[in-house]
């Protein structure tokens, strides 16, 4: 059995009288794509901003690849090699892509252009951007227009190649078809794809049951703030999922994070 | 869903066409601000043989180089989504002390200048420091130091201008010949200023974070970037230029006058609007608010020549800012979809 690429367990976070997460364990194997689905309020976003650095656990433990780990914010995530998409909140959008690929990671001039005047390499980051995209299979016109001149799918794609151009450990993303179209979302599956075919694991925070069943090795259930099932997608059929996450359905031992193929 | 490997590549077709001219708004912010500039100035050339003189196009920028510089820190300001309704206020308190401390001898004139910059740094960090940790809305933070910045002019100074300034506060003031125009210093320090901003914001990574801020302070926190230290920094920035505004105010009178700049708030904020710059953050340059201020001088220097009154002059100056913003929002309705 491999380590867990990302592991927590026992996270807490309460607010106030409100608890978010209450004691929630979470395991992510090399390679795969993990979907995280739960019901409203079930605590999916606290877990995940809380294993992205976005929230700090008032108790429980993180572990990167074997090693324990705290993340003082996204940035520190970052450094760590997590990479998050957000929703709605993945690009800038007057920026144009290239300066979107590497906003908070600039590449200076050579010299003392760039170390005196601090001026920025764009023509670097416009070729290193370019390469990124067409590794994803993004084809773009023009690095140089705004990310706000795009289509919804084309702008979940530059999200979605600058996390995947910065990650080293694992891809974050959350609900990364909301705001899509049937075509557009079939065009961010099949970027997920190949993140998982360049063997970054993936974590996929979806409401959409057809996309989880799709594309998901594992699925992880999250109910009332806890993990409450990993199942494998073929081993159940997408209402019994239901029925898990509104709490119809339970399912024995949730055996302590080796990995769901052993439930059943 | 098939999974056939359709790639976004066969995505441009579905991006709709937009028409070459909203499209060109938006990418050059400055091109409608400048073709205004330059049509205004075409107009007053038929309307006024001097308008078009060296001489007074000299004047026109001299006129605008203390509200232009006003608006390059208040450009600064509104590309994070903020605005300050206090910068005309905190020069006049800038220059109050810049003038009195030096005209009185408490300090030599150019530790004074640095104290009259100083002190706007200060207001400038207040009002930062009160939109980045207390979270108030900059329009009610900056209205607030408007005020005070007010009053405290008016009780320094009591009511009192300040005359017989050491040559080094008025040396911006001085003129020096280009051709057979007399051009000021200050009027290059002003486009000096323009320049580096235009620079820093384009060209290096703290103006792409301003940029990216400005777009959504969540966003750009969450790709990385340190936006408390950022927005700090830039309101703190905003107060050095007002500083510098000052300096150029009173070598532009001669005097420490505390009811100068009253109206410059407003004023700098329609040099802002006029050149381009979205009051919602994040779209804009500086090198269009510098076009802006043009404009709004253009406009009062060839009415003026063409004998119409000032109060004409604001009541067309108003208007102007109107229709610009609405230029403004057309052309990016039309691109957004």
């Amino acid at each position: 059995m491999s380590t867990p690429v990302l592991k927590a367990r026992g996270l807490v976070k309460r607010y106030g009288q409100v608890t978010a997460l209450d004691g929630a364990d979470f395991d992510l194997m090399p390679g795969e794509v993990l979907a995280v689905i739960g019901d409203n309020g079930a605590g999916k976003s606290s877990l995940i901003k809380a294993l992205t650095g976005a929230l700090q656990p008032d108790e429980g433990t993180l572990e990167l690849d074997g090693a324990p780990v705290r993340f003082r914010d996204p940035a520190d995530a970052r450094r760590h090699g997590i990479e998050t998409v957000y929703q709605d909140l993945a690009v800038a959008a007057s920026l144009d892509i290239a300066s979107n690929m590497f906003l908070g990671r600039e590449i200076r001039r050579r010299g003392p252009l760039g170390s005196v005047l601090r001026m920025l390499d764009n023509k670097r980051m416009r070729e290193e951007s370019a390469a990124h995209m067409a590794d994803l299979k993004i084809g773009l016109r023009s690095l140089t227009q705004a990310v706000e001149t795009l289509s919804g799918g084309q702008r979940q794609g530059v999200a979605v190649a600058r996390a995947v151009a910065w990650a080293r450990h694992v891809v974050v993303m959350d609900e990364p078809t909301a705001a899509l179209g049937v075509k557009e979302s079939g065009q961010v599956l099949d970027m997920i794809r190949r993140v998982r075919d360049r063997g970054l694991p993936v974590v996929l925070i979806s409401h959409n049951m057809p996309h989880v069943f799709e594309i998901a090795d594992r699925i992880h259930v999250q109910r009332l703030g806890r993990r409450v099932a990993q199942i494998r997608p073929s081993d159940h059929s997408m209402s019994d999922v239901v029925a898990i996450m509104t709490g119809a359905l339970t399912v024995a031992p949730e055996n302590g994070g080796t990995v769901g193929a052993e439930q059943r | 869903m098939t999974t056939t490997a359709a790639p976004p590549t066969a995505a441009p077709p579905a991006a709709p066409r937009r028409s070459g001219a909203a499209r060109g708004l938006v990418t050059h912010p400055t091109a409608g601000p400048l073709v205004a500039l330059l049509a205004a100035c075409l107009f007053f050339s038929f309307q006024s043989e001097q308008f078009l003189s060296g001489g007074n196009l000299s004047l026109v920028v001299q006129q605008v180089m203390v509200v232009g510089t006003l608006a390059l820190g208040q450009t600064l300001i509104i590309l994070t989504a903020g605005i300050d309704l206090s910068c005309g206020a905190v020069m006049a308190f800038g220059t109050i002390v810049m003038a009195k401390l030096a005209a009185e001898g408490t300090l030599p004139p150019l530790v004074a200048i640095a104290a009259g910059i100083g002190v706007c740094a200060l207001f400038g960090l207040a009002n930062g420091a009160l939109v980045t940790f207390v979270r108030l809305p900059p329009f009610i933070v900056t209205l607030g130091m408007l005020n005070i910045a007010f009053a405290l002019t008016h009780i320094y100074s009591e009511e009192q201008t300040v005359t017989e300034l050491p040559g080094l506060l008025t040396g911006l003031g001085e003129t020096f010949p280009l051709g057979r125009t007399d051009i000021t210093y200050g009027s290059v320090l002003t486009i000096v200023l323009f320049l580096c901003f235009a620079y820093l914001l384009g060209r290096t990574a703290w103006g792409k974070h301003t940029y990216a801020l400005g777009n959504s302070p969540e966003v750009a926190r969450l790709t990385g970037i340190r936006t408390t230290r950022l927005q700090l920094g830039i309101y703190t920035l905003a107060g050095v230029i007002y500083g510098i505004a000052a300096l150029l105010l009173v070598s532009r009178t001669g005097v420490g006058d505390p009811k100068a700049g009253q109206t410059d708030n407003l004023d700098a904020i329609t040099a802002v609007v006029l050149g381009g710059t979205s009051l919602f953050g994040g779209r804009g340059a500086v090198l269009g608010t510098l076009v802006g201020a043009l404009i709004v001088g253009v406009f009062r220097n060839g009415l003026q020549l063409m004998g119409v009154g000032s109060i004409y002059q604001t009541l067309i100056t108003g208007g102007l800012v109107i229709l610009a913003v609405t230029v403004d929002q057309f052309s990016r309705r039309k691109v957004r979809r």
